[in-house]
């Protein structure tokens, strides 16, 4: 029985984090469902090498569905997986966080007049069904949901499901050719994976001193630098500024940047949204100053400060200067 | 071209939102606003209007949800709309994601627009997913997250960020998207312009109007069920420090920081 198939996003020749965690969820529920568990992979580049492809086995799926079609969209991967699902029956749809899962998932429930649950944190298998555990409204509550026919299709919250090594072997490779939908041919990558700005590291950095919207301008900025200096740590910034190009891209932390746990993690003029959360929650300490006592941040910080941020990180910064004799 | 928003009414920012236990839905109660996120998308449509790359013929404001959702329409209008429409059936109580993307792309259907555009998400649903369900109901080509958009040559070149970095898509019309809020700043209404929106023609429809499928909607036509409702692992509420003496504030933050050993 064809249970689970999940969506495996590569980019030159290696798959993408969140991807390896749903395919190894994927396998476990799949294992759990009494079915088989497989992988769709897309792309037109010579880096979908067999090889590559097979290395999903050991994150258990058993088999992979290769096609040939445009890279970096959703539309054509909802041609192919739509085939897939009705061809070979599979019950489930899954999709780790990340904007390409949100969109296919998305076109999949029009296409198959599917049910469909986003930023799914866990998943069950419940009498042979799978339901998916949502929060909403922020976090301050988590809905249940359950599919009332098939397939149902979960889209993962970025981090949600770990990448395990499940220690079987390779997977079986089928190629699969789909005629893509008009439509799906319309968009065209004119450029993929642009960085912009400075190339930063604050992955390995164990203080982030992170900005946000709050920070009122691009200035705000030099505030945080001083900040993270006098701390020793480094300068993180949230989706809002980085689009607004007051901080390099490459010091985004979130759903689309990156996901750091660092020791302390200060997050000045930053309301602490979902997507921002998500790439910063497993920090170990976690301190916020925003001057909106109703900012989400404040649920989910150690120390909260409400206050303005311009009178109190210069004050900060030279404290702990005085402090680290820096 | 004509360019359609979609719109949405939601619960007013400053109202705590809640649950209702018995129906497992959002209780829509209280004070409600246009969905912050789609003040982006109707900006978005003023500024290829005045961007004069290509002619904009009409921007229309669309609409389902229950009867006071017109407020939201008259703000849309107000913010530079032309004319707007709303769906409004009993029968699409309680859709979900699949039955509200299908009951949207019926009645924008009904429009032939050549561009719809929308906001990234609504305030209270958090979906993020209702533009890429009805391009494919409308088989049109479709991008979420876009924070700039170029036209030229009938053609969209937009840009956004994904999974590894920006990327820059050209997209053929008609076309479906869903801007991201950094794409613009939103201009306000003039006292003109919002004592106006109510003059300008709104059309109700219901379902049988735009030809949607009665089963396909409502609690009927939805492919989830809300099976439970329950609170939030519970977490230890953090220390909050009001600023009111700076000089004190910055102390207890340093003796906080020492405490767990970061100044070391």
């Amino acid at each position: 029985m064809s249970a689970v198939l999940t969506y495996a996003l590569h980019y030159q020749g290696e798959f993408n984090k969140n991807s390896l965690g749903a395919v190894s969820e994927g396998a476990k529920l799949a294992k759990e469902l009494g079915g088989e568990a497989a992988a769709v992979v897309v792309g037109e580049g010579e880096d979908l090498t067999d090889e590559l492809c097979a290395s999903l086995g050991r994150y258990g799926a058993s088999k992979v569905y290769r096609a040939r079609a445009p890279e970096g969209l959703a539309q054509p991967v909802v041609d192919v997986m739509a085939k897939v699902i009705r061809d070979d029956g599979f019950k489930y749809a899954l999709f780790g966080g990340g904007l390409l899962g949100f969109e296919i998932g998305a076109g999949l429930t029009a296409r198959l007049s599917a049910g469909v649950t986003m930023e799914v944190t866990a998943v069950k298998a419940e009498d042979g069904k799978l339901v998916a555990e949502r929060p909403i409204l922020q976090d301050s509550a988590i809905v249940d949901v359950g599919y009332v026919s098939e397939p149902g299709i979960i889209i993962g919250r970025l981090n949600a499901f770990d990448a395990v090594e499940s220690g079987e072997g390779a997977a079986e490779v089928v190629d699969v050719d789909v005629q893509l939908e008009e439509h799906s041919s319309r968009a065209t990558m004119v450029q993929r994976g642009e960085q912009r700005g400075a190339d930063v590291n604050i992955e390995d950095a164990e203080v982030l001193v992170a900005g946000g919207r709050g920070l009122g301008n691009p200035d705000g900025f030099e505030m945080c630098e001083q900040l993270a200096e006098a701390l020793g740590g480094a300068v993180a910034a949230t989706r809002a500024v980085v689009d607004a190009g007051w901080y390099p891209y490459a010091a985004q932390i979130g759903q689309t940047g990156k996901t750091v746990a660092p020791k302390l993690y200060l997050a000045a003029g930053i309301s602490g949204a979902i997507q921002h959360k998500v790439g910063m929650q497993s920090s170990e300490n976690i301190v916020a100053i925003n001057k909106d006592p109703n900012a989400p941040i404040f649920e989910f910080s150690d120390l909260g400060v409400v206050g303005d941020l311009n009178k109190i990180i210069p004050k900060l910064t030279d404290a702990v200067k005085a402090k680290r004799g820096g | 071209v004509k360019i359609c928003v979609l719109v949405k009414e939601v619960p007013d920012a400053a109202v705590e939102k809640r649950m209702d236990p018995d129906s497992k839905r959002l209780d829509r109660s209280g004070e409600k606003n246009l969905n912050p996120f789609d003040t982006h998308a109707i900006e978005a449509a003023m500024q290829i209007r005045e961007g004069g790359a290509v002619e904009v013929d009409e921007i229309v404001a669309v609409t389902m949800g229950p009867d006071t959702a017109f407020r939201a329409l008259h703000k849309a209008v107000s913010l530079g709309a032309d004319r707007s429409m709303h769906l409004t059936d009993e029968a699409l109580a309680g859709s979900d994601v699949c039955a509200t993307g299908y009951a949207l792309a019926k009645t924008l259907e009904s429009e032939s627009p050549d561009l719809v555009l929308l906001g990234q998400q609504s305030d209270d649903g958090e979906c993020y997913t209702i533009g890429a369900v009805v391009a494919d109901h409308l088989k049109m080509p479709s991008l979420t997250q876009v924070i700039k958009i170029d036209v030229a040559d009938g053609k969209l070149r937009c840009e956004r960020q994904a999974e590894y970095g920006y990327d820059t898509v050209d997209v053929e019309l008609p076309a479906v998207i869903s801007v991201g809020d950094a794409i613009n700043e939103p201009r306000y209404p003039s006292l003109k312009a919002i004592m106006g929106a109510k003059k300008k023609p709104l059309d109700t429809k219901s379902t049988a109007d735009v030809g949607i499928e009665p089963d396909k909607v409502g609690e009927r036509g939805s492919r989830t069920a809300v099976l439970s409702l329950n609170p939030p692992p519970a977490k230890e509420a953090g220390e909050i420090i009001e600023d009111e003496d700076t000089n004190e504030t910055v102390e207890r933050i340093v003796v906080w920081l020492e405490e767990r050993k970061l100044l070391a």
